[in-house]
C-alpha cells in the first residue's frame, strides 16, 4: 500500500499523469469538431471509430495500426534519445526517407535479404543524421537548422534517384511507384512467422517486435551504461561533460548519429514489411512519421519504454481516423487530434506543475482535516515529517 | 502626523515555500537615516525577506507599515510607488546603453514623445555631486567599470526619489578601495536621511558601516542588536549557532618539489584584442598553498581554463609532476593529477539535473571499480557517494539520490570539494572554492584547503575576497591586465598595498617577480 502510495507522488507517475491530460484534452477537441461539423453523426460515423482506432476493423485495423506503430516507435525513439542528451533532432523526416531509400537500393538493385537491406536502412539514416552533428560539434551550427535543411535536401535527391527520369531501376513505370517488393523481391520482406494470417494482413510482421526490442536496449543504454551516462551529461551540461573529461563533440555527433540510425531501422521497418512504396513523384512533403516521431517523444517525456506506448496511441488515433465515414468527416480531424495532443505536450510541465500543487493542496487539506480530528494525530506528523525532507 | 519612528516595519512575516518555512515569524524594524544590516547564511531567509519587501512574494502572514500605516504591496510597481528601491546584487543594467539612458530607463521625461534629456541630465549631476557617486552620464555601461556600474544603480534609485534603499550584498564585485568608498557613500546617503537595508553575510563591512544589525538563521529572527554594543564573535555566534574560527590556523609551510611549472604562458582572448593572459611564469611547490589574487576580469579565469584545458593555450609550457601537459586532453590532465574546483560551480562544477552521486563521480565514472564493460555499477556508486557524503558532511534532502539542483550553494560547493580532493590530487586548483559562502561554510573549506597542503599536496588558490587572500595562502602572486605583476609574501604585505598591486598602481620589476 505504501509503494503505491508513493508511486502516486514518484516523478513518472506525474509524467504519465500530464501526458494522459494532454491526451484527454485532444480527444475532447477533436470530439467538438466533430460535432460541429455533424452533429447527428458524430458518433457512430466518427468519435466512435477514432476510439476504437484498429480495432473498428477486427482484424485487419489492428495489423494496420501494429505495422505503422514500429516505424513510429523509432522515429519516437531517435527524437527522444537526441533529447535525452540536450540535441532537437528535428530530422528524423529527412533520415526517416534516407533510411527507406537504403533499404530500397538494397533490396531492389542488390537484392539482398531483408536482414542486410535493414542494416543498409540504418547506415544511411545514421549518415544523414552524423552531418547535422558534425556542424554542430565542430561549427556550433544549430542542428535544428542544419537537419530541416538536410531534411529537404535528402527528399528530394531520394526522389530524383529513384525516379531516374522513370529509368532508374528502382521505379515501377506502371506504378508509378518503386517496385512493390512483396511481389518482386519477397526475401527482401521481413518474415512474420504467421502475424499477416493472425490479422489478415501481409504487411504485420515481426517488425513491432524488432522496435520493441530497440526500443528496451536504447532504455538500457541510457539509463544503465557508462555511455548513456557521458551523453546524457554533455545534453544537461555540455560544460561540466567538458571540465569532467568528456569528448563533448564526441558525443554530440555519436548521440546525432544514433538518432539518425534508430529513424533509418524505422523507415527499413516500414517499407521491408512493405506497407507501402515510395513514390518519388508524389512525395514532395516530409513523410509524417518523422514529425510524428517528435510527438511520440514529446508525449513519452523522451523515455524510451514510454515511446512504445505513446506509438501506439498516436497510431490508434490516426488509425481510427482514417476509418471515420470520409463522405462527412474529413480525415484531417485525427490530424487535428494529434497536432492538439503534440501542442498540449509542450505545456506537460505546465500540466506536471498543476498535479503536483493539486496534489500538495490535496495533503495538506487531509492534514488539516485529520489535525481536528483528535484520534488520529500520528498520520498528520508523519506527513509533515515528509514534506520536510524535502 | 507625527512622523513615525519607523519608516519601515515588517512584522511577523511568515513566508511559507513547499517544504520549507523560508521566513518564520520575522520582525524587521527599519528607522529613519540608518544603515540596518541583514546578516544571516546562505538560505537563511534574508533574499526571501526582501522580496516579500519588494513585492515579488506574499507573505502567509504578517503586515508591513509605512511610516506606521499598514500597506500591501503586490508587485514591484507597489514597492516603487512606496519609494522603495533595490540595488541587485546581479545588476539590472541595458549594456549597450549610456548611464544616464540606464538611469532613465522605465521613467523618461519626454515631451509628446520626444525624449527630453537635458533635465534629467542635470538632475543626475545634482544628485552624483551631493552623495559623492562619481559617473560619466555618457559612459557606455560596457566599458564602465563594476564600481561605476553599482554607483549607476544607485543613482537609479536616487533619480526615482526613492527613500529606502535596500543593497544586496553589494560588495562580493568591488575592490579593496571600491568597498572603502562605497561605505563612505552609505554614510552619505544615511546622512541625508535615506533609509539602508544592507544584506550581507561578511561581518566586517557591518562593523563598519551599520548602526543596528538583525541576524536570520534558518529562516528565523535570532534578533536585532546595536552594532556598537557587538563584536564580530558574538554575531558569527548569532549567525551560525556555534563559534567560529576567523583566523585560518595552519603551521609554517614546508614547500617540497615543483608541482605545477608555468613558463611563459599566453592565453588568447574570448572576444579578440589583447591576450588574456600574457607571457605568465610560475611555479607551485607541493606542500604549499599559493594564491593569485587580483580584481575580477584580470585573466585569472583565462589562466585557470588554460591550466585546466578548458581551453588552448596560446603559447608557453605547463609541466606537472616534471611532465609536459601543455596540450593534453582534460581527461589526461585528470589521470596526471591534477583537480579543478571550478570558479562556477553550476557552469562547470555540476550538472545540475543529475543526482548527487551521478555528480560524485563524475570525473571518474570510467574507472573499473564504478563501471563493468561500459554498464554502470549502481551499487559501488552509492557506496562511494554514501561514503563521501558522510565523511564530508554534505547535506541533503535525500542523500545520493538527491537532485544536485535543489542542494544549497555550500552544500553543492562541498560536494565539489569532497570529489575533487578524493581523486587525491598531486595538485588541487581551487578558483574561489568560499564565493557566496556563509561563514561556517567558508572555514571548513579553508581548513580542507590547509589539510591538503599539510598532507605534502600543491594548492593553487585563486581568489577575489581579500580576507581569504590574506590568510589562506603561504604566498600571493597578484595578477592584473593578464600579467603577474607581484609576488608577495600575505604575512609581510597590508591590505593598502595589495590593493595598489590589484589597481595596477604597483608593479614588482619582472626580475624580482621571477625571484
Amino acid at each position: 500500500m505504501d509503494s503505491v502510495k508513493r508511486y502516486f507522488k514518484s516523478d513518472s507517475f506525474i509524467s504519465l499523469a500530464a501526458s494522459l491530460i494532454c491526451v484527454a484534452i485532444g480527444l475532447l477537441i477533436g470530439l467538438l469538431l466533430l460535432i460541429i461539423i455533424d452533429p447527428s453523426a458524430f458518433w457512430d460515423q466518427g468519435f466512435k471509430r477514432i476510439l476504437l482506432g484498429g480495432f473498428y476493423m477486427k482484424p485487419m485495423g489492428v495489423g494496420r495500426e501494429i505495422a505503422t506503430t514500429a516505424p513510429l516507435i523509432m522515429t519516437g525513439l531517435s527524437v527522444a534519445f537526441a533529447f535525452k542528451t540536450g540535441l532537437f533532432n528535428i530530422g528524423a523526416a529527412g533520415q526517416y526517407t534516407l533510411g527507406a531509400f537504403g533499404a530500397i537500393l538494397a533490396a531492389i538493385v542488390f537484392q539482398w535479404p531483408w536482414w542486410l537491406c535493414l542494416i543498409v536502412a540504418t547506415v544511411f539514416g545514421a549518415l544523414w543524421g552524423a552531418i547535422p552533428g558534425i556542424f554542430k560539434a565542430y561549427l556550433n551550427i544549430n542542428e535544428v537548422i542544419t537537419s530541416i535543411m538536410f531534411n529537404w535536401i535528402g527528399l528530394y535527391a531520394v526522389n530524383t534517384i529513384m525516379y531516374g527520369n522513370g529509368t532508374s531501376p528502382m521505379y515501377d513505370a506502371n506504378k508509378a511507384k518503386t517496385w512493390s517488393l512483396r511481389s518482386v523481391y519477397p526475401d527482401a520482406i521481413i518474415p512474420d512467422f504467421g502475424l499477416g494470417k493472425l490479422f489478415m494482413n501481409n504487411s504485420t510482421t515481426i517488425a513491432i517486435f524488432l522496435a520493441i526490442i530497440v526500443a528496451i536496449v536504447m532504455y538500457i543504454i541510457v539509463n544503465k551504461t557508462t555511455f548513456g551516462y557521458e551523453l546524457k551529461a554533455c545534453g544537461f551540461n555540455k560544460n561540466a561533460a567538458k571540465y569532467a573529461g568528456i569528448n563533448e563533440k564526441k558525443s554530440i555527433i555519436l548521440s546525432m548519429t544514433i538518432a539518425g540510425a534508430l529513424a533509418g531501422f524505422g523507415a527499413g521497418l516500414y517499407y521491408l514489411s512493405g506497407v507501402a512504396e515510395w513514390n518519388p513523384l508524389a512525395s514532395t512533403s516530409l513523410p509524417a512519421m518523422g514529425f510524428n516521431g517528435i510527438s511520440v517523444a514529446l508525449l513519452a517525456s523522451s523515455n524510451p519504454i514510454g515511446c512504445i506506448f505513446s506509438a501506439f496511441l498516436i497510431s490508434h488515433i490516426t488509425i481510427g481516423g482514417s476509418l471515420m465515414n470520409a463522405n462527412i468527416f474529413p480525415v484531417e480531424i485525427a490530424n487535428i487530434v494529434t497536432g492538439v495532443i503534440i501542442y498540449l505536450c509542450a505545456f506537460t510541465m505546465l500540466f506536471k506543475g498543476k498535479i503536483v500543487s493539486f496534489m500538495t493542496r490535496k495533503s495538506k487539506k487531509a492534514a488539516e482535516k485529520e489535525s481536528v480530528l483528535p484520534a488520529s494525530p500520528e498520520p498528520v506528523s508523519e506527513n509533515d515529517g515528509k514534506e520536510s525532507e524535502k | 502626523m507625527a512622523e513615525a519612528e519607523y519608516v519601515i516595519e515588517m512584522l511577523n512575516i511568515t513566508k511559507e515555500f513547499p517544504g520549507i518555512k523560508a521566513n518564520d515569524n520575522i520582525t524587521v524594524r527599519l528607522k529613519k537615516g540608518e544603515i540596518h544590516a541583514l546578516l544571516g547564511e546562505n538560505g537563511a531567509g534574508k533574499s526571501t525577506l526582501m522580496s516579500v519587501l519588494f513585492g515579488l512574494y506574499q507573505p502567509e502572514s504578517g503586515v508591513i507599515k509605512k511610516d506606521g500605516v499598514e500597506v500591501k504591496i503586490n508587485n514591484p510597481n507597489d514597492a516603487t510607488a512606496l519609494h522603495i528601491g533595490m540595488v541587485h546584487q546581479h545588476f539590472k543594467l541595458v549594456e549597450v546603453f549610456t548611464v544616464l539612458d540606464n538611469i532613465i530607463l522605465g521613467v523618461e521625461p519626454n515631451k509628446m514623445g520626444f525624449l527630453q534629456k537635458q533635465g534629467a541630465r542635470r538632475k543626475v549631476l545634482e544628485l552624483s555631486e551631493k552623495y559623492g557617486l562619481k559617473v560619466d552620464p555618457d559612459a557606455y555601461i560596457e566599458n564602465c567599470t563594476v564600481g561605476m556600474q553599482q554607483r549607476t544603480e544607485i543613482l537609479k534609485m536616487l533619480y526615482r526619489d526613492n527613500d529606502i534603499l535596500i543593497f544586496d550584498e553589494p560588495t562580493a564585485v568591488l575592490t579593496p578601495q571600491e568597498i572603502t568608498e562605497l561605505m563612505q557613500i552609505m554614510k552619505n546617503l544615511a546622512a541625508e536621511g535615506k533609509s539602508i537595508l544592507f544584506i550581507t553575510h561578511k561581518l566586517n563591512e557591518i562593523m563598519a558601516v551599520a548602526d543596528r544589525v538583525t541576524v536570520l538563521r534558518k529562516g528565523k529572527c535570532i534578533g536585532t542588536v546595536n552594532v556598537k554594543d557587538t563584536n564580530k564573535e558574538e554575531l558569527s555566534r548569532m549567525m551560525v549557532g556555534r563559534d567560529v574560527q576567523f583566523e585560518v590556523e595552519k603551521c609554517e609551510s614546508h614547500p617540497g618539489e615543483v608541482a605545477l611549472k608555468v613558463e611563459d604562458l599566453s592565453v588568447a582572448s574570448k572576444n579578440g584584442g589583447k591576450d588574456a593572459v600574457r607571457n605568465v611564469s610560475f611555479d607551485v611547490k607541493k606542500g604549499e598553498i599559493v594564491c593569485i589574487a587580483g580584481i575580477d576580469g584580470n585573466g585569472q579565469t583565462e589562466l585557470v581554463y588554460g591550466l585546466t584545458g578548458l581551453e588552448r593555450v596560446k603559447s608557453g609550457k605547463i609541466e606537472l609532476c616534471g611532465k609536459d601537459i601543455t596540450n593534453d586532453a582534460i581527461i589526461k590532465r585528470n589521470k596526471s593529477g591534477m583537480s579543478h574546483i571550478p570558479e562556477d560551480r553550476h557552469k562547470h562544477g555540476l550538472v545540475l539535473d543529475f543526482s548527487l552521486e551521478e555528480n560524485m563521480v563524475l570525473e571518474r565514472y570510467w574507472e573499473p571499480r564504478f563501471q563493468k564493460n561500459g554498464f554502470i555499477d549502481f551499487k559501488t556508486r552509492r557506496e562511494y557517494s554514501d561514503k563521501l557524503i558522510e565523511q564530508y558532511d554534505i547535506r541533503s534532502g535525500q542523500g545520493s539520490i538527491t537532485r544536485a539542483r535543489s542542494m544549497s550553494g555550500g552544500n553543492q560547493q562541498k560536494a565539489i570539494v569532497a570529489r575533487e580532493i578524493d581523486k587525491n590530487p598531486e595538485l588541487l586548483i581551487a578558483v574561489q572554492p568560499t564565493r557566496g559562502l556563509d561563514v561556517g561554510a567558508i572555514e571548513y573549506i579553508h581548513k580542507q584547503l590547509v589539510a591538503q597542503r599539510d598532507e605534502g599536496k600543491a594548492v593553487l588558490l585563486v581568489s577575489l575576497e581579500l580576507e581569504e587572500v590574506m590568510s589562506v595562502p603561504d604566498r600571493i602572486l597578484v595578477m592584473y591586465e593578464g600579467e603577474i605583476v607581484g609576488e608577495v609574501d600575505p604575512k609581510k604585505i597590508t591590505v593598502e598595498e595589495l590593493g595598489l598591486y590589484m589597481a595596477g598602481a604597483k608593479r614588482d620589476k619582472r626580475e624580482e617577480a621571477a625571484e
